[in-house]
C-alpha cells in the first residue's frame, strides 16, 4: 500500500497534492499495490470523487473529536498510525511547508526515514527507491537511496505532472480515528492574522522598486515610488545612486546595504555590479528595465525591458491605474 | 531563558555549483562556507530573545573542526557560548543528526543548562531535509513549530507565526519548545568588528556526537550538478510599448497586481 | 556601439573590459583607431576582475616619478569624467621613522609636481574627528586625493570612444578567449566562444588573468594574483550627517598598512598587513561559480586579526558604533608583479600583440592613454619605462620567481623601501662566471635585470683607510644616507683612478645584427651615423619620433655587415623588443641575442694597459688599440673581443669572453695584475661614483621619453644624412633654446638644521633661491636624477635639468633633502666632465 497525504482547500484537493499523488499512483503500479490516500478536515469526504480520476482506491479521512484546524504532529501521528494500520511501505505527501512538518512528525513517530523534495523516484530490483532529490534549492540533485518497512518521500513542487489515472477509481471512504495523546495536541492554530503591508522594511518586501543612476537625479525618484505604491512595495536603490545623493543610505540594496528577496524586483536604470546584485540575489524574480541590453542585470533578470526607465515607468503607472 | 539555535555549516555557492571528481560534495576549494540565511535569523532570534527575556544564547552545531567558524560567527553576533559536535567531516543524515543534537542537548542539561528553546533553520540550506527541527523535538517530547517567521515569548509561551496565504497562522506552545524559522523573521545583524575580534579568541565546548539513524535506511549515492539555464532575461520588449507585457508579469507570472 | 554582432575582423582588439580596457578603447579611438573590439568574459559594467571591488581611492603622491604622474593624469581623466570626489588624503604617521618618511614623501610632493605637506596632530584632529590622535605623531597631507567610480568611469568611456570613432567601437561582453592565433611570428586572430576574430592588433588587458590568455599566445606577463583584504562596517551613525559619497579625507595607516576611508555610512577598512596570499590564476573560480565576484573571495580571517585590532585602534569611535557591523569582507584578488609596477608594451617575438596588466584603479586612465598613444605613435607622453612588460625578459618570468618577488613586495606597498633597497629571494638567480671569485673576496651583490652585481668587495675595506685623507667630509653618518652603501665604493674608485681595477659583469644586454640590410637598418635607428669603419664603436640615442630617450647605447661594427649593441641590462629586454619590431618585413637582418652567451669584464685605470698587455697576444699600444675601437684579443688562453672605452672616465677596455670562459679570463687579469695591486671594484663605482665625476647620462635617470639629446646635451653626432627614428625632432630640438638642460651640481653645505651630514640620494627637488620647485617651460619640475659623492673631486654630486636661467655655471640654488633644504651650485652646464673634461686618461 502506497498512502498519500492530500491537502485540499475546502474539499478542493491542493495542486501540489495532486502532482504528488501522480507520484504515490506510479510507486503503487511499480510495487503492484493499492494507492490510498489520507484527508483532513470536515469537507475531507468529498474528496473522494475528485480522487477518483487519480486512481486512489481508498480515502482515509481522519477525524477525531479533538481535531479541529491544523496541529502539527497530531496529523503526522495520525498519518503514522494509519500507515501502521494500513501496512503501507510508503508515505507520500505534498512538498509544502505542511507537507514536510506532517511527514517529518509522522517520521519520528514511526522511526522511519525521509526524503523531502523528490523529483524521482524508481522502484529497485530490490525495492529499495533509488530516488532523485532536490538539494540547495534545486541548484543540486542528489541521488539516493531509501528503504525501510516505512518510508516519506515528498514530491518537489510542480516536477510532477498531475496526470488522471488510465482507469478512474470509485474510492471507498473509511474513516480512520487515530489515538491521540493531549500531548499531540499542545501545537495547534491559535487564530490567523491577516497581513500588514503597510510601511514594509526593504529587506521584507514584497515588491522592491530599485532606482539606480540611470534614474538621473533625486526628483526622478517619484515614478518609481509611485510604482512601488502601486505594488504595495518599497523603493531601493543602487550604491551609485547613494553615493549620488540621490536617496538616503538606508536605501540602499547592495551587499553594504539591505538584502531584499521580494517576490519580484524591479530593477530601473540599475547596471547590476557584484555589490548590488549580491543585495538583490534573494529575489524569486527579477525585472530589468534598462537602456544597455548587454548590462549585467540583464544577464541576471527573468524579464528585460530594454528601454529608458523615464519613458516605461510613467506609462506602466498609468496602465497599472487603468486596471484598477 | 537558555535559547540554543543549531546550524550547519556548508560551502557558499555561486550561481553554478561545482562537483568534485566523486560526485560526493561540493567542490568548495576556492568558495568558503557560511550558513543558511535561516540559521542566520535563528542566531539573531536566540539573540534577541536573551536580550528581552535574560539568560544565555548559545550557538551549536554538528560538523568538523573547521565548522567552528560558523560558531565563531555566530559569537561575533553575541551569542554567549559555543558548542561543535565534532564530526570527521563525513555527512551526517538528517536522523543521526537529530539523534546526535537531542543527545547532546540532554548533556548540556545534565551539565546544568537546560534550554527553554531550541531554534533552527527551517530547512539547510545544502540538504533540504525539512526534518531535524522535528525529530529534535520528538526525541526530547517538546513540542514544535516550523517554518516561523514571527515569534514573540509571554510568561513561559511561544506565540509563533507562520506565513500562509492571505495572512500568519499563529501558533502558541509552552516552553520548553522546538521552533524552527524562515528567513525574515528578522535581520540577522553584522558583526562589529570589536566582537569578531573577541570571538576568535573564545574557547568554544567541543563534545563527541552520538547519534543513531534508526530503522531503514536513507543515505546519499551521489550528487549531480544539472545543467543550468543561465540565458539572459526574456525580452518583453523595447520602451513603452512593453508595458502590456510588463502587466501580464506582474499579474499572472508574480501576482502582485 | 553594436552590441549584436560579433565582428569577423577588427583592426584592434581589446581583451579585457575592466577600466583599463575602456580607457584603451577611449584613448585608442581618440588616437585615431577606427574599428575596436572591445571583449571580456563577464558582463557590464562590472565584468567580476579587479576594478569591481577596489576601495577606488587615489592617493597621488608616489617616490616613483612615472607612478604619480600616471596618477595625477587619472584623476585630471576621472574629474573630466564627473566620476572623482576630491576628499583628500592623509598618511598618519605612529613612528619617528615613518615621519621621517613622510617628509620624504613632501619631498617626492614637490620632485614631482603635487601638493602635499606635513601635518599636526591638531590638524589632523580637524580634518579627520574620529582618528584616535593618541597614537600618531602627524601626518601627511595631500590635497589632490580622492575617490572615483571606475564602473561609471568605464561607461563613459565606452560611450566617448563611440562617438570618437562614429559607431567604431564594438563591446562584447560576456565573451571567453579560448585561442590567440599566431603566424609567423605575428597576432592573426582572437579565437572566443562567440567566433573568431581576426586582429590587426591585440591589447591583454584582463587583469589577474592576463597570464592566461598571455599563454595561449606562447609568451608571458609576469604577474600573479595575490589578496588584498578589504571590509566594509556600517551603517555608521557619525555619517549620517554627511551627504554622498565621502566627506572626510581618506587615512593611510602607513605603520600598520592599513587605510580607512568613508563610503557613504560605511567605513572601509583595507589592509596590505596580513601574510602576502598569492593565488594561481587557475584556482580563481568563474563568474557563475563565485559567490561575490570571481576576485572577491572571502576573507581569510586569521589573516585578518592583528588588521582588525590595529583599525580599532586607530578609528575606535567609529568601528565601536553599536549599529554597525562589518557587512562586506574580502579577500580582494589583484594583480602582483615581481616589482610592483605595471606591465605594459608590446610582448616580444609576437608582433601586434600588447600588454597592459597589473593597473591598479589610481593609475588606469593615464595607462589606457599613454599605451594608447605608444601603439599608436611610438611614444608616450609620459614615461613607461619603470613598467615596460620586457624589463623580466629573459629571467623574471618563471612563475617560482613571480610568486617569490610578489610575496617579498608584497609587504613593501605602504613600506618604508629605501631607494637602494635589494629583494632577497629568488638569489642568486643569474650570475656571471666571475661570480664564485667576486664572492670570495667579500662582494655586496646587487641586483639588476636578475644579474648578481658586486656593489663593493669587503675585500677592500684597507683602501678606505689607505684614502682617508682624500676621504675627508665625504663619509655618511645619518643611517638612511649610509644604507646599501659603504665609504669602500670611494676607497675603491680613488684606486682605480691611481692604479688599475677590475669591474664585471655589468649585466650588458648584448645583440648582434648580421645581414645584407644592416647598415640601413640600424642607420634608422640611431641618431649617430652607423656606417662607419669596421672596429669603430659609436655611443648613440636611440631616439623616438618626439626626439626622447628609448635608449642609449654602443654600437660597434664587427664587419661590414656585422654590428654588436651593447646595452644596459635593466633596459635590455625594451631594447631588444624595441630593435625587434623596427626590423622591416623584408629586410636581410637577423638579431641574435649574444646576452647570455657572452661575459664582460672592464679593466680600467692608469695600469690598465701594462695588465692587459702583459697577457694579451696582441699589441695594446694606444697606436694599435685606439680610444673607442674594438677588437678580438687572447688574452692567455682565452679568445676575446675588447673595446677601448670607459664608462668611468680611465684607460682601459671592456673585454668579452665566451661566459664559459669567464672564470679563466677574471683569473688571468687578476694574477697579471697583482704586480700593479689591481683590485676587483664595484658597480658604486662604475655606476655612480665614476660615471658622475664623468657626468655620463644613464637612462632611467637622465634620460627618458619626457627629454631630448639637445637637453641631455648629448647631440656631439649633428644631424646626419641618413633618416633615423626622431631625427625631425631632434634637429628642431637642436635649433631651439632647451627648456631645459641637464646640469652637474655640488653640494656646498651638507650640514642638516639639527646639524648633521646628509647626502641625498636621487630624486630631491631643486629650488631656487626663494625656496620654490623650479618648473621648465614644459611644466617639468627641476628634480636630481641621479646624486653620488665624486670622490675624486671631493664633492658629492647631484644631475638636474635646469630651465636655462638656471642653468648658469656658478648659479647658486637649493635642494630639498628631508625636510631641510641644502644650498648647491651649479658645476657645470651640459655634458662637460667634471673630471678630466679632456677625457686624457681615455686617450692616454
Amino acid at each position: 500500500m502506497i498512502l498519500a497525504f492530500v491537502e485540499h482547500e475546502s474539499g478542493l484537493p491542493d495542486e501540489v497534492s495532486l502532482e504528488a499523488l501522480s507520484l504515490a499512483r506510479s510507486l503503487a503500479t511499480a510495487e503492484g499495490t493499492e494507492l490510498a490516500a489520507a484527508v483532513f478536515g470536515d469537507e475531507g469526504a468529498a474528496l473522494a470523487d475528485e480522487l477518483g480520476a487519480y486512481g486512489v482506491e481508498e480515502v482515509h479521512h481522519v477525524t477525531h473529536d479533538d481535531l479541529e484546524g491544523y496541529a502539527p504532529e497530531a496529523w503526522g501521528e495520525s498519518v503514522a498510525q494509519l500507515a501502521d494500520d494500513l501496512e503501507a511501505g510508503t508515505v507520500v505527501v505534498p512538498g509544502t511547508d505542511r507537507g514536510h512538518e506532517v511527514a517529518a512528525h509522522a517520521g519520528a513517530t514511526l522511526d522511519a526515514p525521509m526524503a523531502a523534495n523528490c523529483v524521482a523516484v524508481d522502484v529497485g530490483d530490490d525495492g529499495a527507491y533509488e530516488l532523485e532529490r532536490h538539494r540547495w534549492g534545486g541548484s543540486l540533485l542528489e541521488h539516493a537511496r531509501l528503504e525501510g518497512e516505512r518510508k516519506l518521500v515528498s514530491a518537489a513542487k510542480h516536477e510532477f505532472p498531475v496526470e488522471a489515472a488510465d482507469e478512474e477509481t470509485d474510492p471507498t471512504v473509511v474513516t480512520f480515528s487515530p489515538s491521540l495523546e493531549a500531548e499531540h495536541l499542545r501545537v495547534r492554530v491559535d487564530r490567523v492574522e491577516s497581513g500588514d503591508e503597510e510601511g514594509i522594511p526593504l529587506g521584507e518586501a514584497r515588491v522592491v522598486v530599485g532606482g539606480g543612476r540611470g534614474v538621473g537625479g533625486p526628483d526622478d525618484y517619484d515614478q518609481l515610488e509611485e510604482l512601488a505604491d502601486l505594488l504595495g512595495g518599497t523603493v531601493g536603490a543602487s550604491r551609485a545612486a547613494i553615493n549620488e545623493g540621490w536617496r538616503p543610505h538606508d536605501d540602499q540594496v547592495g551587499q553594504t546595504g539591505a538584502k531584499i528577496s521580494p517576490d519580484i524586483y524591479i530593477a530601473c536604470g540599475i547596471s547590476g555590479a557584484v555589490q548590488h546584485m549580491v543585495g538583490c540575489k534573494g529575489s524569486e524574480t527579477i525585472l530589468a528595465i534598462n537602456t544597455d541590453p548587454e548590462a549585467a542585470i540583464i544577464q541576471k533578470a527573468d524579464w528585460a525591458v530594454v528601454g529608458d526607465l523615464h519613458e516605461v515607468v510613467p506609462e506602466l503607472n498609468d496602465a497599472i491605474r487603468e486596471r484598477t | 531563558m537558555n535559547v540554543l539555535a543549531c546550524v550547519k555549516r556548508v560551502p557558499n555557492t555561486g550561481a553554478k555549483i561545482v562537483l568534485t571528481d566523486d560526485n560526493q560534495r561540493i567542490d568548495a576549494s576556492n568558495l568558503g562556507f557560511t550558513m543558511s540565511p535561516h540559521e542566520e535569523c535563528a542566531i539573531e532570534e536566540a539573540i534577541q530573545q536573551v536580550e528581552a527575556h535574560g539568560g544565555s544564547a548559545h550557538v551549536l552545531t554538528l560538523g568538523p573542526e573547521d565548522a567552528t567558524e560558523q560558531l565563531r560567527t555566530g559569537l561575533a553576533m553575541q551569542a554567549d557560548e559555543a558548542t561543535l559536535l565534532e564530526t570527521d567531516g563525513a555527512e551526517w543524515g538528517p536522523r543521526a543528526t537529530a539523534d546526535a543534537i537531542a543527545n547532546a542537548v540532554r548533556d548540556l542539561a545534565d551539565d546544568g543548562t537546560e534550554f527553554d528553546l531550541l531554534l533552527f533553520g527551517t530547512e539547510s540550506a545544502d540538504a533540504a531535509n525539512y526534518q531535524v527541527g522535528v525529530r529534535v523535538a520528538r526525541k526530547l517530547g517538546r513540542p514544535c513549530v516550523t517554518g516561523i517567521k514571527s515569534l514573540d515569548v509571554e510568561d513561559g509561551t511561544a506565540i509563533a507565526g507562520r506565513e500562509v496565504s492571505g495572512g500568519e497562522e499563529i501558533y502558541e506552545v509552552d516552553l520548553p519548545a522546538v521552533v524552527t524559522v524562515k528567513e525574515g523573521i528578522n535581520e540577522p545583524r553584522y558583526a562589529s568588528m570589536r566582537a569578531k575580534m573577541q570571538a576568535r579568541k573564545q574557547e568554544l565546548d567541543h563534545l563527541e556526537p552520538a547519534g543513531a539513524a534508526g530503522g531503514g535506511t536513507f543515505e546519499k549515492v551521489r550528487l549531480e550538478a544539472p545543467e543550468t539555464d543561465d540565458s539572459a532575461a526574456e525580452v518583453l520588449g523595447d520602451g513603452p510599448d512593453a508595458v502590456p507585457e510588463i502587466v501580464e508579469v506582474l499579474e499572472s507570472e508574480v501576482e502582485v497586481l | 556601439m553594436s552590441d549584436d554582432e560579433f565582428p569577423e575582423r577588427a583592426e584592434t582588439v581589446i581583451i579585457g573590459a575592466g577600466i583599463v580596457g575602456n580607457s584603451l578603447a577611449y584613448h585608442l579611438a581618440k588616437q585615431g583607431r577606427e574599428d575596436i573590439l572591445l571583449m571580456d568574459k563577464g558582463p557590464l559594467p562590472d565584468p567580476g576582475g579587479s576594478t569591481g571591488h577596489a576601495s577606488n581611492f587615489l592617493m597621488p603622491v608616489d617616490h616613483s616619478k612615472e607612478m604619480t604622474h600616471l596618477t595625477q593624469r587619472s584623476i585630471e581623466q576621472y574629474d573630466d569624467m564627473d566620476t572623482f570626489t576630491n576628499s583628500g588624503g592623509i598618511e598618519v604617521a605612529r613612528t619617528d621613522e615613518r615621519m621621517a618618511e613622510l617628509e620624504r614623501r613632501v619631498q617626492s610632493a614637490k620632485a614631482w609636481g603635487e601638493p602635499g605637506e606635513l601635518l599636526s596632530v591638531e590638524e589632523i584632529e580637524e580634518m579627520v574627528p574620529y582618528v584616535n590622535t593618541d597614537i600618531i605623531k602627524g601626518g601627511f597631507y595631500s590635497p589632490g586625493a580622492g575617490t572615483c567610480d571606475p564602473l561609471r568611469a568605464g561607461e563613459v568611456m565606452r560611450a566617448r570612444a563611440d562617438d570618437a570613432i562614429d559607431g567604431g567601437l564594438t563591446v562584447s561582453p560576456n565573451t571567453e578567449v579560448l585561442d590567440m592565433h599566431v603566424e609567423n611570428g605575428e597576432i592573426r586572430a582572437v579565437e572566443t566562444d562567440r567566433g573568431t576574430v581576426e586582429a590587426g592588433e591585440v591589447v591583454i588587458a584582463a587583469g589577474l588573468w592576463s597570464p592566461k590568455i598571455a599563454e595561449m599566445a606562447g609568451v608571458e606577463i609576469p604577474l600573479t594574483p595575490a589578496v588584498h583584504q578589504m571590509v566594509s562596517v556600517g551603517p555608521i551613525s557619525f555619517f549620517e550627517d554627511y551627504e554622498g559619497e565621502i566627506s572626510f579625507p581618506v587615512v593611510r595607516d602607513m605603520d600598520t598598512q592599513m587605510y580607512e576611508r568613508q563610503h557613504g555610512n560605511d567605513l572601509e577598512v583595507g589592509s596590505y598587513q596580513h601574510r602576502p596570499i598569492l593565488w594561481d590564476v587557475d584556482d580563481v573560480p568563474s563568474i557563475e561559480e563565485s559567490p561575490l565576484s570571481p576576485t572577491q573571495p572571502p576573507l581569510t580571517d586569521d589573516a585578518f586579526e592583528q588588521s582588525m585590532e590595529d583599525a580599532l585602534e586607530i578609528v575606535p569611535e567609529l568601528l565601536d558604533d553599536p549599529q554597525a557591523g562589518v557587512r562586506h569582507e574580502i579577500d580582494g584578488l589583484l594583480s602582483v608583479t615581481p616589482d610592483g609596477m605595471p606591465l605594459l608594451g608590446p610582448l616580444q617575438d609576437v608582433d601586434g600583440l600588447w600588454s597592459c596588466a597589473a593597473v591598479w584603479i589610481k593609475e588606469a586612465p593615464a595607462i589606457g592613454e599613454a599605451v594608447a598613444q605608444w601603439m599608436t605613435r611610438g611614444w608616450s607622453e609620459i614615461d613607461l619605462h619603470g613598467s615596460d612588460v620586457n624589463r623580466f625578459y629573459q629571467y623574471g618570468t618563471s612563475e617560482e620567481f613571480v610568486k617569490n618577488r610578489a610575496h617579498e613586495g608584497f609587504q613593501k606597498i605602504y613600506g618604508i623601501v629605501h631607494p637602494s633597497e635589494q629583494w632577497q629571494s629568488s638569489r642568486p638567480l643569474r650570475t656571471s662566471p666571475f661570480y664564485n671569485r667576486q664572492d670570495d673576496l667579500g662582494a655586496r651583490f646587487f641586483e639588476a635585470a636578475g644579474w648578481e652585481r658586486p656593489q663593493w668587495f669587503e675585500s677592500n675595506e684597507d683602501l678606505v683607510r689607505k684614502y682617508n685623507a682624500e676621504l675627508d667630509g665625504l663619509l655618511r653618518g645619518n643611517e638612511w644616507d649610509s644604507r646599501w652603501w659603504s665609504p669602500i665604493i670611494l676607497g675603491e674608485h680613488l684606486h682605480m683612478r691611481e692604479h688599475v681595477g677590475m669591474i664585471g659583469d655589468m649585466g650588458f644586454g648584448k645583440f648582434d645584427f648580421v645581414g645584407s640590410d644592416v647598415v640601413d637598418y640600424l642607420e634608422t635607428m640611431a641618431v649617430g651615423r652607423v656606417d662607419v669603419d669596421v672596429g669603430k664603436t659609436v655611443y648613440t640615442p636611440i631616439l623616438a619620433e618626439n626626439g626622447g630617450f628609448v635608449s642609449d647605447l654602443t654600437m660597434a661594427r664587427l664587419g661590414p655587415d656585422h654590428y654588436r649593441v651593447i646595452t644596459g641590462g635593466a633596459a635590455a629586454g625594451a631594447d631588444r623588443a624595441w630593435f625587434g619590431s623596427h626590423i622591416p618585413d623584408d629586410a636581410d637582418v637577423t638579431m641574435i641575442d649574444r646576452t647570455e652567451s657572452l661575459c664582460t669584464l672592464g679593466v680600467w685605470g692608469p695600469d690598465a694597459r701594462e695588465v692587459v698587455q702583459s697577457v694579451t697576444e696582441e699589441d695594446m699600444s694606444h697606436e694599435a688599440f685606439p680610444p673607442y675601437s674594438a677588437q678580438e684579443i687572447t688574452v692567455g688562453e682565452v679568445d676575446a673581443w675588447a673595446m677601448r672605452l670607459s664608462y668611468v672616465g680611465e684607460l682601459g677596455w671592456e673585454i668579452y669572453a665566451p661566459m664559459g670562459q669567464g672564470q679563466r679570463l677574471w683569473d688571468t687579469i687578476a694574477e697579471a695584475g697583482e704586480a700593479y695591486d689591481i683590485r676587483p671594484v664595484g658597480m658604486g663605482v662604475y655606476g655612480t661614483t665614476g660615471r658622475m665625476e664623468k657626468g655620463y647620462r644613464l637612462h632611467g635617470h637622465e634620460l627618458e621619453l619626457e627629454y631630448t639629446p639637445a637637453e641631455a646635451g648629448l647631440t656631439f653626432h649633428g644631424v646626419k644624412d641618413a633618416d633615423f627614428i626622431g631625427k625631425e625632432a631632434y634637429a628642431e630640438a637642436i635649433e631651439e633654446e632647451n627648456a631645459a638642460t641637464l646640469c652637474t651640481l655640488s653640494v656646498d653645505d651638507h650640514a642638516s638644521e639639527s646639524g648633521e651630514r646628509r647626502f641625498m640620494l636621487g630624486n630631491e627637488p631643486i629650488l631656487d633661491e626663494s625656496g620654490e620647485v623650479i618648473v621648465d617651460d614644459h611644466g617639468r619640475e627641476s628634480y636630481v636624477t641621479s646624486a653620488g659623492t665624486g670622490p675624486s673631486v671631493g664633492k658629492h654630486l647631484l644631475m638636474a635639468y635646469l630651465p636655462p636661467e638656471y642653468a648658469q655655471e656658478g648659479q647658486h640654488l637649493q635642494v630639498e633633502y628631508m625636510g631641510d633644504q641644502y644650498p648647491v651650485t651649479v658645476e657645470v652646464a651640459g655634458s662637460r666632465p667634471l673630471f678630466d673634461p679632456e677625457n686624457e686618461r681615455i686617450r692616454s
